[in-house]
């Protein structure tokens, strides 16, 4: 999936691909009345480009200041984030962002949602088509182009939020538990569209997570976070094979993956219980 | 019919509506044809009608009308030109929000009524004085239902946008001021018909015409039939320009109604 030339990534990465995000030293510290918490302590790690990583950790842990650090959307109190190698000052296209909770507009068509960004920025009608044809082909929603979001599931409303944050063509894809609002089925096939869409998109992403099986599912490598402060605890390389079907989460391996992460996840969750 | 929260049939609920109606009729009745009130105070449905005829066939009924609409439109517009942009500005930026919240906080406790001398002397017994104090009667808290209205705008939606590449005036025009919009006409229908309860207030110094006018004078020359009718159609007004917003809002957001029509 990428070409495996450079050789300048972490060593144990699956794919050698060169540095698409540097995390480097980045720590938080929320100033509260009674003194000083530590959200997150310096963390430093390097995703490739096209990669697909997950962080796995207990809530709270502070992964999702981790991302919301790489969004732009909160600023580290140390260290600093670089994209392709330039550092980045605030939120911004180039990073491309999914909540879990549901942030499509509801004033806008799912098409109009998908193009919204390509519209803020002046790309022309017939264009805006044909990228809103090829990404509603790409989620799977043909026909649902004019519906509103109030008239679409869950699962279908987190589909058009990932359209809509790729057809703006981001360097990096942030997803921050996308799927934690939706039913087990749900989440499932959402699982198999995001990475046909990653498949075919060749985007690298970062994705949150507190569910084991999704990060294995989903990651080429899953950090394990710890909570109170957080902190990275462990990089875990998973190493199944690519294109990944449903049925991968009965094998042997996975389930070893599982062990594994389980353990090191529980260990945490003791702690901040 | 009277388990909380159970939907009843349409028809049941809208002959309820009606019921109230013929129940407030039938009061009104048996105390004035019965006898049990004087007429002097309290005149009987049909001197009420008959007289409502009159004064719209005779009378200077429409016109009155339509000055004092003129004069809670202007005012109010006027209030809705400065307020809603003030509002947004208010429920978006903090420093906003800081500068203005306080004092307009302050000012709508205090009575538009009590301004009326205060109006008189700075501009005159003109239309202006009538319009202002429908102004002063909504300026301040549709300011601050706007306000609120803007910041009830889902944090993440504001956040999304700046990852597609919104700039800030972008994200007013696009996404603050359309995710706020059914917010802002459902503000400007409730404040509205306040508008409208200010009326009187404003034609009771130094007018010569207008609805409030009218229901002033037949209080002075002892004619309740009058008053009655002054109400009922200030009433009525309202109401009127209450289903105009509520149709308007059907109209305007179909978007946020599963069937989408």
């Amino acid at each position: 999936m990428v070409s495996p030339h450079t050789m300048n990534g972490e060593k144990e990465s699956v794919h050698m691909g060169k540095p698409k995000l540097e995390i480097k030293d980045v720590g938080k510290i929320f100033k509260t009345k009674t003194g000083e918490t530590t959200a997150l302590e310096k963390t430093s790690f390097t995703i490739s480009e096209g990669e697909f990583v997950t962080i796995l950790g207990p809530s709270g842990c502070g992964k999702s200041t981790v991302l919301r650090i790489v969004a732009g959307l909160e600023e580290a109190t140390s260290g600093h984030v670089l994209l392709d190698g330039e550092a980045i000052h605030g939120p911004g296209p180039d990073r491309g962002m999914v909540f879990q909770s549901y942030t499509l507009y509801p004033w806008l068509t799912v098409k109009e949602n998908i193009t919204f960004g390509l519209k803020l920025n002046g790309v022309s009608q017939k264009e805006r088509d044909d990228v809103a044809r090829h990404y509603l082909q790409l989620i799977g929603l043909e026909g649902f182009e004019k519906h509103y979001p109030i008239q679409l599931s869950g699962g279908m409303k987190q589909r058009v939020a990932i359209a809509r944050a790729l057809a703006n063509d981001p360097k990096i894809l942030l997803m921050d538990e996308p799927f934690g609002a939706l039913d087990a089925q749900t989440r499932n096939i959402m699982q198999e569209v995001l990475l046909k869409a990653w498949d075919e998109s060749k985007k690298t992403i970062l994705f949150i997570t507190h569910d084991v099986d999704e990060s294995i599912f989903l990651a080429d490598s899953v950090y394990v976070m710890t909570a109170r402060p957080g902190r990275l605890k462990k990089k875990v390389p998973i190493q199944l094979d690519r294109p990944r079907e449903f049925s991968v989460k009965g094998t042997t391996e996975f389930a070893q993956y599982k062990e594994e992460l389980l353990s090191l996840i529980r260990e945490e969750s003791l702690k901040s219980i | 019919m009277f388990t909380p929260n159970k939907e009843i049939p349409k028809t049941i609920y809208t002959s309820a509506g009606f019921l109230t109606f013929i129940i407030f009729l039938v009061i009104w009745s048996v105390l004035t044809y019965g006898g049990v009130v004087n007429a002097l105070f309290l005149p009987t449905p049909t001197t009420v009608l008959a007289t409502a005829i009159d004064l719209f066939a005779n009378g200077s009924l429409l016109s009155d009308i339509g000055i004092s609409f003129s004069r809670v439109l202007v005012g109010f517009l006027v209030a809705a030109a400065i307020g809603i942009p003030l509002g947004i500005l208010m429920g978006s930026l903090r420093i906003m929000e800081g500068a203005f919240e306080p004092i307009i906080g302050f000012i709508r406790y205090m009575p538009a009524s009590a301004f009326i001398p205060l109006l008189i002397l700075w501009i005159g017994l003109g239309e202006a004085e009538k319009m202002s104090v429908i102004f002063l009667g909504t300026f301040f808290q549709l300011t601050l239902m706007i306000m609120d209205v803007t910041k009830n705008v889902q944090n993440e939606l504001i956040e999304v946008s700046y990852t597609l590449g919104a700039k800030k005036v972008q994200l007013f025009t696009k996404v603050i001021l359309p995710a706020a919009l059914p917010g802002i006409v459902d503000t400007l229908r409730i404040t509205f018909g306040w508008a409208w309860t200010y009326l009187v207030v404003a034609e009771i110094v130094g007018a010569s015409s207008g609805l409030g006018y009218m229901i002033m004078q037949a209080s002075r020359f002892l004619q309740p039939d009058k008053i009655i009718v002054g109400i009922i159609i200030i009433g009525l007004l309202g109401l009127l320009t209450d289903m105009i917003f509520k149709a308007i809002y059907r109209a305007s957001f179909s978007w946020m109604r599963k069937d989408g029509l």
